[in-house]
């Protein structure tokens, strides 16, 4: 694609032109992935190798993949009271699809709290404190100046408990595979240990270790972005078949007075006072 | 049961049955027993989003603002999104997600109206800030959303204001139910010259849901839903036609750099 070219100029070099370096596939005969033969070259490889490359263009270790791995397993509960497993889940007492259901539920981990927003700000952070304290910043600094900026610091504290039994089993992971020395995980274990130690009382999350062992492999913060969307699928299907098993309708109920009214009283309908 | 807090809906349960609704009241008033036959549907929508009814002035604002928006066309990214699962017979919600998904972005989907509506409450009516923050494009840090690589609610394929936009822009200010429309059609040659670009679409909705008093997420939410009806008719359109009959194109590969260790 020309990129120099403008406004309807640029539109028009591209009507009816599909450029692509990503690949495609020749009917009948094969397909190109990345420059190579998906049916040959890749066959070997498994789904999460084929992702990341897919998203990346680069290969990985058997380690790292390994890690990748257990990045998504490590928080694939099937818990329907999450929410995001929660539409899943109420795609199958509703008597939906299981895929908008579970596609649904994907989208809705892209949260604030949780999921893909909150591990985008924990990335971010310690992509920035990295670059600061490389550059003789003080790390306590740097906390204390997120914490005036956003009042709390990605990556740390979560929703509903101060303490995320995930750490625990994929630092193991990480350290037998001998993926645990690198800049940013070190660098989020001290982010931990000043949080701790100040009034804070803050501890790391999953957001901030997946996102500083995904930066430690190379990856950048768009490609950990990409690789983390089927990161909370493991824990849906069970989630939907569950419900879909038990009585339509019953997920979740509420009568008509768990519904707490915070509004205005009842008053009639002005359709006079409108013209 | 913990309770569902809610400003907007209240259910009277009847006598037989705690799950059967007998009266329901949006924001107080009665929907099936009075609004039903007298309300408009945008009155309805009016009220879901704010505390309080429209004006007769603010429903027809908010209803010229739904024609306007209720059909991008076929050509329209969205729109072809959910082509793409009407002509393979996807699920009707399937279709309609495409949708929302592809006309989410900032590129003239609900997200951009959101920062174009940000800008109405940064600005105002104050065309110096306007000129400073249309020169300017700001990344969020650690955004889930793209950088912006153009104003919000400008076009950055446009040469000049298309008449279509001109036409709404026109027609919605004549409702005179807020600042920002009018405030927009008298600084349009300046605010597009700071732009760089020529207004869209989505900058007129973005000024019309500011005049009807939505905050950028309630504006984001409404343009979002007000474009799904010309994404299903199209969707549904496509089916009985058949994927033979909807462009697919050619792919030209360029080079791949060989995949490298990481």
């Amino acid at each position: 694609m020309n990129t120099r070219a403008r406004g309807p100029n640029l539109l028009q070099e591209n009507v009816g032109v599909l450029k692509s370096r990503m690949g495609t596939f020749y009917p009948g005969s094969h397909v190109i992935f990345r420059g190579y033969d998906l049916h040959k070259d890749l066959k070997d490889m498994d789904w999460v190798e084929l992702y990341v490359f897919g998203i990346t263009g680069r290969r990985f270790t058997r380690e790292q993949l390994r890690l990748l791995h257990s990045i998504w397993t490590c928080t694939s509960y099937p818990d329907v009271r999450l929410w995001n497993n929660r539409v899943a889940g109420l795609a199958g007492s509703s008597r939906s699809t299981g895929t908008l259901g579970l596609a649904a539920a994907l989208a809705v981990s892209e949260a604030s709290i949780y999921g893909q927003g909150s591990a985008m700000r924990a990335m971010d952070f310690l992509i920035r404190t990295l670059r600061q304290v490389d550059e003789g910043g003080d790390l306590e600094g740097c906390i204390r100046q997120e914490l005036e900026l956003h009042r709390s610091v990605s990556g740390y504290g979560r929703p509903l408990v101060n303490a995320d039994e995930r750490i625990e089993p994929l630092l193991t992971l990480a350290k037998s595979l001998g993926l645990d020395q690198g800049p940013y995980l070190r660098l989020a274990l001290a982010v931990e240990e000043k949080l701790l130690a100040g009034r804070w009382r803050m501890k790391m999350n999953y957001a901030a270790l997946i996102t500083a062992l995904g930066a430690d492999i190379g990856l950048t913060t768009r490609e950990f972005y990409l690789f983390m969307f089927p990161l909370f699928l493991g824990g849906m299907p069970p989630c939907f078949i569950e419900a879909s098993d038990r009585p339509e309708g019953t997920l979740y109920r509420a009568a008509c007075s768990d519904i707490l009214y915070e509004g205005q009283p009842e008053r009639p309908w002005r359709r006079a006072g409108l013209s | 049961m913990e309770t569902i807090h809610t400003r907007i809906w209240q259910e009277e349960a009847e006598p037989d049955n705690p799950f059967a609704t007998r009266v329901a009241y949006c924001r107080g008033y009665d929907v099936y027993g009075e609004m039903l036959g007298q309300a408009r549907w945008v009155e309805m929508l009016y009220l879901l989003f704010r505390e309080e009814a429209p004006t007769a002035a603010q429903a027809d604002l908010l209803e010229a603002l739904a024609v306007a928006l209720a059909n991008p066309g076929p050509r329209d990214a969205s729109v072809h999104a959910a082509m793409c699962g009407g002509v393979c017979g996807s699920t009707a919600a399937s279709t309609l997600m495409a949708a929302l998904a592809v006309g989410a972005g900032q590129l003239a989907g609900g997200h951009e109206v959101f920062l174009a509506m940000e800008g109405w409450a940064a600005c105002g009516t104050n065309l110096d800030a306007w000129r400073k923050r249309l020169g300017g494009l700001e990344a969020i840090p650690g955004s889930i959303w793209p950088t912006p690589e153009h104003p919000p609610g400008f076009d950055p394929h446009g040469i000049s204001t298309a008449t279509s936009v001109k036409q709404t822009l026109a027609g919605l200010v004549s409702y005179n139910s807020g600042a920002h429309l009018a405030w927009l059609q008298q600084n349009l040659p300046a605010l597009e010259a700071a732009a760089g670009y020529p207004l869209a679409m989505s900058g007129v909705a973005a000024a019309a849901l500011a005049d009807l008093g939505f905050t950028p997420e309630q504006g984001e939410m409404l343009h979002l839903l007000l474009r799904l009806p010309g994404a299903a008719a199209h969707a549904l359109e496509q089916h009985p036609l058949g994927y033979k009959k909807f462009p697919f194109g050619t792919v030209e590969l360029e080079s791949e750099s060989a995949g490298g260790q990481a």
